[in-house]
C-alpha cells in the first residue's frame, strides 16, 4: 500500500517519470500518490492557454520549473485569427513571478508577449535560464535587451518566427561580459544588425554555445570570425548567404567550415550565391538536418549540395528543387525522415517550377525511414497517393497542400478520396493529416473509420455535407485538434458530437454553415466547453439565429469564459445567450 | 470544378436577410457576390490618377491576382511570406469595423489592384452599421469610405496621389475613412493631405 513507502521514496521513483501522461496517470492512482506527485511536478505543458488559469496551475503544482505554453489557434498562422484575439502572457508571467521564484524554463507559441512581460521575467526569476519564443508577437528588442542584460544564467534565447518590433540591433549588446552560460541563440526573425564585435565577444566566451542562429543581417564574410570562436558548434543558422564572388572570402569560409567538426544543423541561406556553396561541403556528410526553405537556389544546386548529406534525416526546401531533384534526393538519402517542400510562388497563377506529385512519389520510393511530409504542389492524383500510402505505411505526419483549392485528381478529374483514404487506410500510425483538393464526404467516412490514432486533422475546401463532419467527430478516437476552413458543414453533426469536443483540445471552424442558434445552444449543452464566435459584422444577436457565424472556436476548460475577448468575440454562455467581456 | 457540391445549405427562411453575409464556398476569384449597383466602391470614390503609375492600364476590370483574393489560402506562414521576398505587410484600419487585417502591397502592382483587393475583403462591412433588414435591401444608403494611408514621415495622405511604387514604399499602415469624416481633403498636389488622426 501506498503508505508503506515513505513520500521520499515515492517522489524519487516519480523523478523518474518525465511525460505528462505518466505523471498524470500517477495522480491518479490515489489520493496520497496525487499530493506527492504534484509538489514534485517540475515541467508544466499547456496546449491552450485558455483551458487552465495560473491561480489553478499554482495551485495544483507549487514548486514548478519549466512552463510550455500555446496560445493562438494555429490558423492564426495564415491570418485567420483577427488581431487582438488574446492569447497574453503577461498574466501568466505576473503569477509566476509571484508564485515561482525558482522558475528557470519559459516556452511559448504563438502568444502575445510584451516587453513588460520580458522585463518582469528578467527581474523576477534568479535562475531563469531558458526562454523559447515561438511565432509570437507583441515586444520589442528593448524587451530582449533586459533579458540579456538581468539573466545572468541564460542558456537558450530562441526567437524562432517570432514578429518583433526591431528597434535596433544595441539589444544583443547587453548580454554582460560575465555571461558565459549561453548554449543556445537563435535570433533569426530579426531585421537589425547587431554589433558584431559584441556578437563575436559574446560566442567566444560562451563555450557551451552549441545552437547559433544568426539573422540576415549577418554577411557571409563574418561567418569565418564566429565558426573560429565557436568551433563546437552543432547547429548554425548562417545570415545572407552572399557576397562578391571573391576566392579570399570563399576560402576563409571553407576553412572555417572545415573546423566545425560537430555540426548537425544548418539553416538561414538567405540571398544565396550558389558559388559559396562548395564551402560547406566539408561538413555534409555529418549533417542531419538542413533548412533550405528560404534559399533561392535552383535544382542543379540544390541536388550538388543535398547529394553531398548522406546521412541527411530532415529537409526543409523550396520547390525550386523540382521532382528531378527530389528523384537524388531519393537516391542519395536514405536516412530521410521529415521533407518538407515550400512553394516558391504561392500566389503565382500559373506553375513556375517542374515540381509535381512525381517528386513526393519518388521520395517516398526511395526513402524507407520517410514519416513526416509537408509539400505544397500543384497537381495530385489518386494514383500517387495510394503509392504513397503503401510504400509508407509507417507515416506519422502527412500535409498535402495542393495550390488550387478544390483540384481533383488531374488524371481523372475525380475527386481525391480514394488518395487521401489510402493514406489513412494503410498509414495505421498517422498523427497528423492536412488535406486538400477536390473532397467530398467519402473522404470523412475513410478517416473516421481508419484513422485511429490520428490526433490532428486540417479541412479546407472540402465535403458535401454535414456527414462529413460526423464521420471525423464519431469515429477519430484520437482526435485532439480539429480546424476546418470553408467547408459546407453546419449545426446537426456539431450538435451530435458535443460530447466529442471534451475529448478535444480545440476545435475551429470558420466560413462554414454553422449557425447562431447552434452555437448557443452548444454553448448551453456544455458548461465546460468555450464557445466563441468570432464575427467581424457585430454582434451576432443582431441577426437571425440561423445565419452562419463567421468563425467558431470551441475549447475545453477548466478556468470558465476568459476575461480578456476582444470587441468581435462573443462567448456562448450557459447563464446568457450572450456575454461581452 | 465541383464548385456546386460545396454550397451551404441556406434555408429560405434565412435567405432574405442573409443574402449579404452568406458564406459562399468556392475557387477564389469566382465567388464574388453580385454587388447591388448603387453602392459606391472604393475606385469610384476616390478618382484615381492611374495614368501616373507607369504600369497601370487603364482598364477598371483588372482582376487582382486571383489566389492572394482567398484569406490565408494556401496555408502560407506570414514569417515566411516576409522573408522570402520583399513583402510589405501593412496594417488595414476601417472606420466601423471592429478589426484590423493586413495586406502586402508587394503582390499588388496598382492601385486598382489593391482597392479591389480591399473591397472583397471589407464587403461585410456595409452590413456593420445597418440594424435592420430594409437597410441592407437598400444598398444606396451603403457608407462610403475613402482610402487614406500614412506615409514615413506621419502624414496622413489620400491614397491615389503618388505613383504607385512610391506609395508602396513610404505606406506605413492605411485607413479607410468614412467619406462624411474626410472632410476638408486637401486635393492631391502641394500640402500634405490630411491631418493626422
Amino acid at each position: 500500500m501506498a503508505y508503506s513507502f515513505p513520500e521520499e521514496v515515492l517522489e524519487h521513483v516519480f523523478s523518474f517519470l518525465s511525460s505528462d501522461r505518466d505523471r498524470n496517470a500517477v495522480s491518479l492512482v490515489c489520493k496520497s500518490w496525487y499530493e506527492i506527485e504534484r509538489w514534485c511536478r517540475r515541467r508544466v505543458f499547456i496546449g491552450n492557454c485558455y483551458a487552465v488559469s495560473p491561480d489553478i496551475v499554482i495551485r495544483r503544482f507549487p514548486e514548478v520549473r519549466a512552463l510550455e505554453m500555446k496560445g493562438k489557434p494555429h490558423f492564426a498562422d495564415f491570418n485567420l485569427v483577427p488581431e487582438g484575439w488574446g492569447a497574453y502572457v503577461h498574466p501568466w508571467i505576473r503569477a509566476m513571478s509571484a508564485a515561482y521564484p525558482l522558475l528557470e524554463e519559459i516556452k511559448l507559441k504563438r502568444m502575445v508577449v510584451t516587453d513588460e512581460s520580458l522585463e518582469l521575467i528578467a527581474r523576477s526569476f534568479k535562475n531563469f535560464k531558458v526562454l523559447v519564443l515561438s511565432s509570437c508577437e507583441g515586444f520589442t528588442t528593448d524587451g530582449l535587451a533586459s533579458i540579456a542584460a538581468n539573466c545572468r544564467n541564460l542558456r537558450e534565447l530562441d526567437l524562432r518566427e517570432s514578429e518583433v518590433e526591431d528597434l535596433s540591433g544595441h539589444w544583443l549588446s547587453h548580454f554582460p561580459d560575465n555571461c558565459t552560460s549561453l548554449v543556445s541563440l537563435n535570433m533569426s526573425c530579426l531585421g537589425s544588425e547587431v554589433s558584431f564585435s559584441a556578437l563575436e565577444r559574446l560566442v567566444a566566451r560562451c563555450p557551451n554555445l552549441r545552437t547559433l542562429r544568426l539573422n540576415r543581417a549577418v554577411p557571409i564574410e563574418k561567418l569565418p570570425n564566429l565558426l573560429h570562436r565557436a568551433p563546437q558548434l552543432v547547429e548554425l543558422g548562417t545570415g545572407a548567404y552572399s557576397a562578391e564572388i571573391r576566392s579570399d572570402i570563399f576560402s576563409n569560409l571553407a576553412e572555417a567550415f572545415s573546423v566545425c567538426k560537430q555540426l548537425k544543423g544548418l539553416s538561414g541561406f538567405w540571398d544565396v550565391v550558389p558559388a559559396f556553396l562548395p564551402a560547406m561541403y566539408s561538413v555534409c556528410s555529418g549533417i542531419t538536418s538542413l533548412n533550405l526553405s528560404y534559399a533561392t537556389i535552383q535544382s542543379p544546386d540544390l541536388v550538388k549540395l543535398v547529394s553531398q548529406c548522406r546521412n541527411l534525416q530532415r529537409l526543409w526546401v523550396l520547390d525550386y528543387i523540382e521532382d528531378t531533384g527530389l528523384e537524388a534526393l531519393a537516391a542519395s538519402c536514405k536516412d530521410l525522415q521529415e521533407l518538407r517542400v515550400f512553394p516558391s510562388d504561392p500566389f503565382g497563377a500559373e506553375p513556375n517550377v517542374a515540381l509535381t506529385e512525381q517528386g513526393l512519389v519518388s521520395v517516398s520510393e526511395g526513402c524507407p525511414k520517410l514519416q513526416s511530409v509537408l509539400y505544397f504542389c500543384r497537381q495530385m492524383s489518386n494514383a500517387a497517393l495510394v503509392t504513397i500510402a503503401r510504400n509508407r505505411p509507417e507515416m506519422i505526419r502527412f500535409r498535402l497542400c495542393i495550390i488550387e483549392p478544390q483540384a481533383p485528381d488531374y488524371l481523372t478529374l475525380e475527386p481525391l478520396d480514394a488518395g487521401f483514404g489510402a493514406i489513412v487506410e494503410n498509414c495505421k500510425e498517422l498523427r497528423r493529416l492536412s488535406m486538400s483538393g477536390l473532397l467530398t464526404d467519402k473522404v470523412f467516412e475513410y478517416i473516421g473509420n481508419h484513422a485511429k490514432k490520428l490526433e490532428m486533422l486540417s479541412i479546407a475546401f472540402a465535403g458535401d455535407s454535414d456527414l462529413g463532419l460526423h464521420h471525423v467527430l464519431s469515429g477519430c478516437e484520437s482526435l485532439r485538434k480539429l480546424e476546418i476552413r470553408d467547408c459546407p458543414f453546419g449545426d446537426k453533426a456539431l450538435l451530435a458530437n458535443a460530447a466529442k469536443l471534451e475529448t478535444m483540445r480545440s476545435l475551429w471552424m470558420s466560413s462554414c454553415s454553422v449557425s447562431f442558434g447552434a452555437c448557443k445552444l452548444l454553448g448551453q449543452k456544455m458548461p465546460r466547453l468555450n464557445v466563441e464566435v468570432i464575427d467581424e459584422r457585430g454582434p451576432p444577436d443582431s441577426r437571425p439565429e440561423s445565419c452562419p457565424v463567421e468563425k467558431l472556436y470551441v475549447y475545453r476548460t477548466v478556468a470558465g469564459r476568459r476575461a480578456d475577448m476582444p470587441g468581435f468575440v462573443w462567448t456562448m454562455d450557459g447563464d446568457k445567450s450572450l456575454t461581452f467581456s | 470544378m465541383g464548385v456546386g457540391s460545396g454550397m451551404p445549405t441556406v434555408n429560405s427562411h434565412v435567405s432574405s436577410c442573409c443574402l449579404k453575409t452568406e458564406l459562399t464556398l468556392g475557387l477564389p476569384g469566382g465567388q464574388k457576390t453580385s454587388k447591388s449597383g448603387s453602392k459606391r466602391g472604393f475606385s469610384e470614390t476616390v478618382d484615381l490618377r492611374l495614368g501616373s503609375s507607369c504600369d497601370d492600364e487603364v482598364s477598371v476590370s483588372t482582376p487582382p491576382p486571383s489566389k492572394a483574393q482567398v484569406v490565408g489560402w494556401p496555408p502560407v506562414r506570414s514569417y515566411r511570406k516576409n522573408m522570402m521576398k520583399n513583402c510589405k505587410y501593412v496594417k488595414v484600419a476601417v472606420d466601423g469595423a471592429p478589426y484590423l487585417r493586413k495586406v502586402d502591397l508587394e503582390i499588388y502592382t496598382s492601385y486598382q489592384q489593391l482597392l479591389a483587393a480591399l473591397e472583397e475583403m471589407f464587403t461585410c462591412l456595409t452590413i456593420c452599421n445597418v440594424v435592420n433588414e430594409r437597410k441592407i435591401m437598400d444598398s444606396s444608403n451603403g457608407t462610403e469610405y475613402v482610402p487614406t494611408y500614412e506615409d514615413r514621415d506621419g502624414d496622413w495622405m489620400l491614397v491615389g496621389d503618388v505613383p504607385w511604387k512610391m506609395f508602396v514604399e513610404s505606406c506605413k499602415r492605411m485607413r479607410l475613412m468614412k467619406s462624411s469624416e474626410a472632410v476638408g481633403l486637401a486635393p492631391k498636389t502641394s500640402s500634405k493631405g490630411l491631418s493626422k488622426s
